[in-house]
């Protein structure tokens, strides 16, 4: 039996300095996993910053798992003690709850998808792993699909983009005035941008920000995160500009700690001011959201993962099944001739029809048997049943 | 047959209305439950309007009742344009249980039967009627986009934690949705009471209290029109001008036919 092994570590079993060191770029995992499967078992290197794990398939489970333990304990002496070895059943159920996101620091992120995949292309599979990246990667996706686990953001900068969203719809071609250059608000920026939203000014310098006054008239979205220790922008400017905005709306978002942004400018009408409390209340207002969407997701896992074990629990009948198949045909081609041969010729429609009845017969006996043998692989008992098969039907040693 | 199409229509319209109650409690299945009410119970009133005009041979929703009817019918026509999208299901919350009220109030009044066909001529009464009721099914959307929008707005500015829980259409789309049917239906209501002024004055008969605050209505769409675009009003001043606007709909529609159909 072909068995499939995973050996890794997580953000659940590491800290950051352990798993940094384990982290592979793209060119390494590639190497490691061609390297694992050097001895002709399948292997595949999924790694990102928050877990690296080696998935292997092969029928010798304790040596590759020795060696996958050992190839991951080389990268640094305290590494060996956090990681996690599984097999089989539980190894896709991992996978599984990994593509879905369910294993995620934030649940559902979606990122995860994606680097499921690739490791998939740059793994050198066979038939198991295929399979199992195959159905991660469909268990993901029907995930996202069934449930909301994804869809509300679960970070400070997606949440503005979010909400920005919420006020203008398509952000295609709104723009952004960004006040001070912090890294969150330079990540909320971008995340604007992603969404079509274009960068009108950065406003870092001081003459920089004494330009604040005209381009507030005519950009959609301003983002704040200076490190001044007083207010950048008052409400009585914010007036002013939207004297000159005809009615057209404006989004304001203030990450700076001391608050850059007037709160006053909350209470004009077509402003709409959040601060960095109000979106750390999102985040974690959908992040309980998405740990509701997670227990659905849960069963759409399970029901994956289970729909593989009984695939792999077929293997072990496979080639009994071919075998009792090559039999039966054996038979029925030879019992024909010998038919042809008492009946005289048969024009083509007879011999057609002759073909399709004892094809008929033989697929009606094997069936039961056949569907037998796989229930019985699903229950653990496929070998037995395999061999009882072999022996009834005398198929030879050389099938095995 | 009339009968046999009316309750469907009424039972669908109530279904989808509870189920987006309940979409609002656990939004999901309710919602797509209502949505598909909204669809058959529409089905449903198509077929019932469809076999009144085949009953009367012409136009039988001349009578304030059966005009009721197939007022029901002009704005749950309109709401399916937007309301099969998730985003639209709260507007749902106000459009249909607003449907079943009005089209139960139709049938009160005789409305949903057959029988109804009136003395004047048909192009009269689907210019006058058929326009005008259009335009006011534009409006009744026009002010559920708009209560939908100050809800929305009112949301963004004192609860910023939920308001990703639901899925609600963005301030921008509301506003420019709002303001496209207004533009649809000022036409038409212009049109329609054009057409009904003609044949007053042609027929020297009297303006009543209906005629009046029609007037005043169209007024009112006029300057939101007018203030929208030449103006530059946008955002809460114009959804509140346009539930102002509603509310004469309303006059009109409920507290007034009577002086009018008589």
């Amino acid at each position: 039996m072909i068995h499939l092994v995973l050996v890794g570590t997580s953000h659940h079993h590491a800290p950051v300095e352990l798993r940094e060191r384990v982290a592979l770029d793209r060119e390494a995992a590639e190497a490691l996993a061609a390297r694992l499967a050097a001895d002709g078992c399948e292997a595949a290197c999924l790694s990102t910053c928050n877990r690296t794990e080696l998935y292997l398939a092969t029928e010798e489970a304790e040596q590759a798992e020795r060696e996958a333990v050992d190839a991951l304990a080389s990268l640094g002496p305290e590494v060996e003690p956090a990681l996690y070895r599984l097999q089989d059943r539980a190894a896709a159920h991992h996978l599984f709850r990994v593509a879905a996101g369910l294993d995620s620091l934030v649940p559902g992120e979606g990122e995860i998808l994606g680097q499921v995949r690739l490791a998939h292309e740059l793994g050198t599979t066979g038939p198991l792993l295929d399979r199992v990246f195959r159905q991660a990667l469909h268990a993901g996706r029907k995930v996202r699909a069934q449930t909301a686990i994804g869809e509300s953001p679960a970070s400070v900068s997606s949440a503005a983009a979010a909400l920005a969203e919420q006020v203008f719809g398509s952000l295609e071609g709104r723009s952004i005035l960004l006040l001070g250059g912090g890294k969150v608000s330079e990540q909320a920026a971008r995340n604007l941008r992603s969404r079509g939203a274009e960068i009108a000014l950065v406003a870092n310098s001081k003459t920089e920000l004494g330009r604040i006054d005209e381009e507030l008239v005519g950009v959609d979205v301003v983002i704040a995160s200076t490190s001044a220790p007083g207010l950048v922008l008052e409400a009585s400017t914010v007036a002013e500009a939207l004297r000159q905005r005809r009615g057209r709306q404006l989004l304001l978002v203030d990450l700076a700690v001391p608050r850059d942004l007037d709160p006053a400018i909350a209470e004009l009408d077509g402003c709409y001011l959040y601060d960095i409390d109000d979106l750390e209340q999102i985040v974690a207002e959908t992040l309980s959201g998405r740990r509701r969407e997670a227990e659905r997701a849960e069963s759409i896992v399970a029901a994956e993962a289970e729909k593989f074990h009984e695939w792999q629990a077929s293997l072990d009948v496979v080639p009994a099944i071919a075998s009792l198949r090559a039999r039966a045909e054996e038979i029925r081609e030879a019992e024909l001739q010998k038919a042809e041969s008492l009946l005289g010729r048969l024009d083509e429609s007879q011999r057609r029809a002759v073909e399709a009845v004892t094809a008929q017969i033989v697929n009606k006996l094997l069936h039961l048997p056949i569907v037998r043998m796989k229930q019985a692989a699903a229950a653990a008992d496929g070998v037995l049943y395999a061999e009882a098969v072999r022996h009834l039907f005398g198929l030879g040693e050389d099938e095995r | 047959m009339a009968e046999l199409l009316f309750w469907p229509a009424l039972l669908l319209y109530g279904e989808a209305a509870v189920g987006y109650f309940g979409d609002v409690r656990r939004p999901g299945r309710a919602g797509r439950a209502a949505t598909w009410g909204v669809r058959l119970g529409w089905l449903a009133q198509t077929a019932l309007l469809g076999v009144q005009a085949a009953r009367d041979d012409g136009f039988p929703w001349g009578t304030w009742a059966s005009s009721l009817d197939l007022f029901v019918w002009l704005v749950v026509s309109a709401y399916l344009i937007w309301g099969c999208r998730k985003p639209y299901r709260l507007l749902g919350l106000v459009v249909m249980p607003l449907a079943v009220a009005l089209l139960a109030v139709a049938r009160a009044g005789g409305g949903t039967g057959v029988g109804s066909a009136s003395h004047y001529s048909n192009l009269f009464l689907v210019v006058h009627v058929g326009l005008v009721l259009a335009a006011f099914a534009g409006f009744t959307l026009a002010a559920a986009l708009s209560g939908l929008y100050v809800w929305q707005e009112k949301r963004l500015r004192t609860s910023p934690a939920t308001i990703l829980r639901r899925q609600v259409p963005a301030l921008a789309t509301l506003d420019a949705l709002a303001l496209r049917t207004v533009a649809w239906s000022v036409p038409l209501l212009t049109l329609g009471v054009a057409v009904g002024l003609v044949r007053l004055v042609v027929r020297g008969e009297r303006l009543d209290a209906l005629i009046a605050v029609t007037a005043v209505t169209w007024l009112v769409w006029c300057a939101y029109l007018g203030l929208r675009l030449l103006g530059g009003w946008t955002g809460r001043r114009a959804a509140y001008l346009a539930l102002a606007g509603f509310v004469l709909v309303v006059v009109v529609r409920l507290a007034l036919p009577a002086t009018h159909f008589a």
